[in-house]
């Protein structure tokens, strides 16, 4: 029997009034990778926005329950405490606090009493590193403050396996990594899929030669019009998104 | 000791009881000034330059500038202007009276001197109750006492410098230190003595409406070099108590100074502090300044850049909350050729609190090739809270080179659902911004200051959001 982390429910999300998701259904099973593909504005990373809580998306109907609860009724912080974790397209710049720093107050936030000891920490950060290819001088540099963009996207997923969630949200993951850092990247993500589930938001399948996902949604206008297998994201990366579109819309 | 009662965020609120040895009635007068002076059994030097200052602070108007209503408050007949509260200054813990042992315990100085400190002194209320200095110091001839001490076993080194950076007529509080002037440190460094670890002030306020006035003098020779940190606290009581303190370093060339502070007062302390060294040639001089108590602090750090190759660095930080108005920042005069400043100062208001950057940067016409960059970043949590900048600069030549930046900014949404994503609360995530905000003055305190002073930020973020 399926083990369900994620449902989504006939969800509507608005921005300023605006209803960007309309009627959107999901349902995530442990192990299960799923991938969402679209173009700019379909709404991909609005979900992945709504799903970790950011204040500026307003759920106007619907639910999403994530192990059984429903998530709508949580704080953003007892989301990640309880195993979701989003991996940003854009992240934040925190001047003056280190990589260190963060990293080990992050750990201890989301795993409170199940810690590792500063010590155990301090390996697994050594292993982890060396698993993405980082230096060691990332540690004392600030949080994402002159980082390069491929820079941003090694201390998201080096968090990633820290923090060692069980619903793993990567928005725009392959975006500003190079071929060989997608790899070391990829792989990365790879070793902590077993007991998760994932959902992978993506203009390019190119991730997915990597990240192989069990399901491919396409999106188009904050809803989803076709679903399928891995072949799917090949014939999106051929064909575009066109021949998807409702008739009524292709002129617009 | 009361036990445990924390007032508000404020964990130093505790008092104890007040048993003076010695206590003068409140409000000032001549006779107050002779008082003090005849207790300490003075030269007749000292008496006299404390009555010119009394004479000159009963004439002297309020500043006009500052807070102006807060300064307009203060009731200077409603503070006791000395206490004397042990029968003297010990040398070892277990012989300081033990109600304000337990005091300084739990301010955690002893275990700081055991641990990273070359020497301490520890004030409470006009005095100080405590002083030592490590033996490898003394043997070097390093001189450190409270300045009570330091007037009677060097008073010819006292009536050197004593004034010459601060004269007692440079405002209306420098003119009240000098004339009710009580404890504070001497350090002479002689000539290529670097004192490696840190030497420490604690200033501790426990009476009402106490008025504490204590005077430093640094005196780092040629070559030589001293960093010094000084921390303070007071209870939290419903009546203001005033500190004015004035102190004066002198960096002889190629000494260095670094000065470091952590100032937290409880909020009803009114604090109007004089702060100046003079750098001769190649010296350093450095303020590390924290600001994150009283109610009123108007404290402006200051470098007299004298001889050539001379360098100034004023950090500053600044945090007003509640009820709190924290008018800070730095002054630099480049009156020889040559030398270089930096002044960094950063400040966060939060629940209507207010900061104010108030720079002075000048250079003098005759200072050719002199360079300077200053830099204001403030950080305001709420819509309620206030940040103002008077930057002044003077610049006599066209030789010199100066740079000026300012920014306000809020903490962004992203930011903090950034951090909250990772797990924090989203005071946490305000505490890790703000601690981060002061990183690079952190930075510069010694480890054990810059720890606690992250704790307290955290404190005043905690249960904050609402």
């Amino acid at each position: 029997m399926a083990d369900v982390v994620l449902e989504i429910n006939d969800l509507h999300v608005s921005v300023d009034d605006v209803e960007i998701i309309q009627g959107l259904n999901l349902t995530i099973n442990k192990g299960e990778i799923h991938a969402i593909m679209g173009r700019n504005g379909s709404g991909k990373s609005t979900l992945a926005n709504v799903l970790m809580g950011h204040p500026d998306y307003q759920v106007t109907s619907g639910s999403i329950v994530y192990q059984g609860k429903s998530l709508l009724e949580m704080e953003v912080y007892e989301r990640a405490r309880s195993g979701i974790f989003l991996s940003f397209q854009y992240p934040s710049v925190i001047p003056g606090v280190q990589v260190g720093t963060f990293l080990r107050k992050s750990v201890n936030s989301i795993k409170g009493e199940h810690a590792p000891s500063a010590r155990e920490f301090r390996k697994l950060l050594s292993k982890k590193m060396a698993m993405l290819d980082m230096d060691k001088s990332f540690l004392s540099r600030y949080v994402n403050d002159g980082f390069s963009g491929g820079e941003k996207k090694r201390l998201e997923i080096l968090q990633l396996l820290l923090l060692e969630p069980s619903l793993i949200i990567l928005d725009e993951t392959d975006s500003g990594l190079d071929i060989d850092a997608l790899k070391v990247v990829s792989e990365g993500i790879n070793s902590v899929l077993e007991d998760s589930a994932c959902l992978v938001i993506t203009h390019y399948q190119r991730l997915l030669d990597y990240v192989k996902p069990n399901y491919v949604h396409a999106m188009i206008a904050g809803g989803f019009v076709k679903s399928g297998g891995p072949d799917l994201a090949h014939k999106l990366e051929a064909n575009g998104y066109d021949w998807l579109e409702p008739q009524s819309e292709v002129k617009t | 000791m009361t036990q445990d009662d924390v007032i508000g965020d404020y964990k130093y609120g505790f008092h104890d009881s007040e048993n003076a040895t010695i206590r003068f009635d409140k409000g000032l007068s001549e006779q107050v000034v002779r008082d003090i002076s005849a207790l300490k059994d003075e030269p007749e030097w000292m008496t006299e330059i404390r009555l010119k200052a009394y004479k000159h602070f009963i004439e002297r108007p309020m500043p006009d500038w500052g807070n102006t209503g807060m300064l307009k408050s203060i009731d200077f007949e409603a503070v006791t202007y000395f206490l004397r509260s042990s029968e003297g200054t010990e040398r070892d813990w277990d012989d300081v009276p033990e109600e304000i042992k337990r005091t300084f315990d739990r301010l955690g100085i002893p275990e700081a001197e055991q641990k990273w400190l070359g020497g301490v002194t520890a004030q409470y209320e006009s005095e100080a109750v405590y002083h030592s200095i490590r033996e490898d110091l003394t043997s070097q001839g390093v001189l450190f006492f409270d300045m009570d001490s330091g007037l009677k076993e060097h008073p010819e080194i006292v009536k050197k410098y004593f004034g010459s950076v601060v004269p007692y007529s440079d405002n209306k509080f420098s003119a009240l230190n000098t004339a009710v002037w009580s404890g504070g440190s001497f350090i002479y460094v002689p000539k290529g003595v670097h004192v490696t670890m840190p030497v420490q002030a604690y200033f501790r306020i426990n009476a009402k409406n106490m008025g504490q006035f204590e005077r430093t003098l640094i005196i780092a020779d040629e070559g030589s070099s001293i960093h010094y940190v000084e921390g303070c606290t007071a209870p939290n009581y419903s009546t203001e108590s005033l500190h004015s303190a004035v102190v004066e370093l002198i960096a002889l060339p190629g000494a260095k100074i670094r000065y470091s502070t952590v100032q937290n007062w409880s909020a009803n302390v009114y604090n109007l502090v004089t702060k100046r060294g003079i750098a001769h040639e190649d010296a350093v001089i450095e303020w590390v300044d924290g600001n994150i108590g009283s109610k009123l602090t108007m404290k402006y750090p200051a470098v007299i850049l004298k001889g050539e190759g001379a360098h100034a660095e004023v950090i500053s930080v600044a945090y007003a909350g509640k009820g709190q108005h924290q008018d800070a920042g730095a002054k630099v005069h480049h009156l020889a050729s040559n030398t270089t400043s930096n002044i960094l100062s950063k400040s966060i208001s939060k629940y209507g609190g207010r900061s104010s950057y108030r720079g002075l940067l000048k250079v003098s016409p005759k200072a050719k090739n002199c360079r300077s960059k200053v830099v204001c970043d403030a950080l305001l949590l709420d819509e309620d809270s206030q940040s103002d900048t008077y930057p002044t600069m003077e610049i006599g030549n066209a030789s010199s080179d100066l740079e000026h930046e300012a920014s306000v900014s809020k903490v962004s949404d992203d930011q903090l659902f950034y951090l909250m994503s990772r797990g924090h609360a989203e005071d946490e995530a305000m505490a890790m911004i703000v601690n981060g905000f002061f990183e690079p003055f952190t930075r510069e305190l010694p480890m054990e200051y810059a720890v606690e002073l992250n704790r307290l930020l955290e404190l005043e973020m905690e249960g904050s959001i609402g």
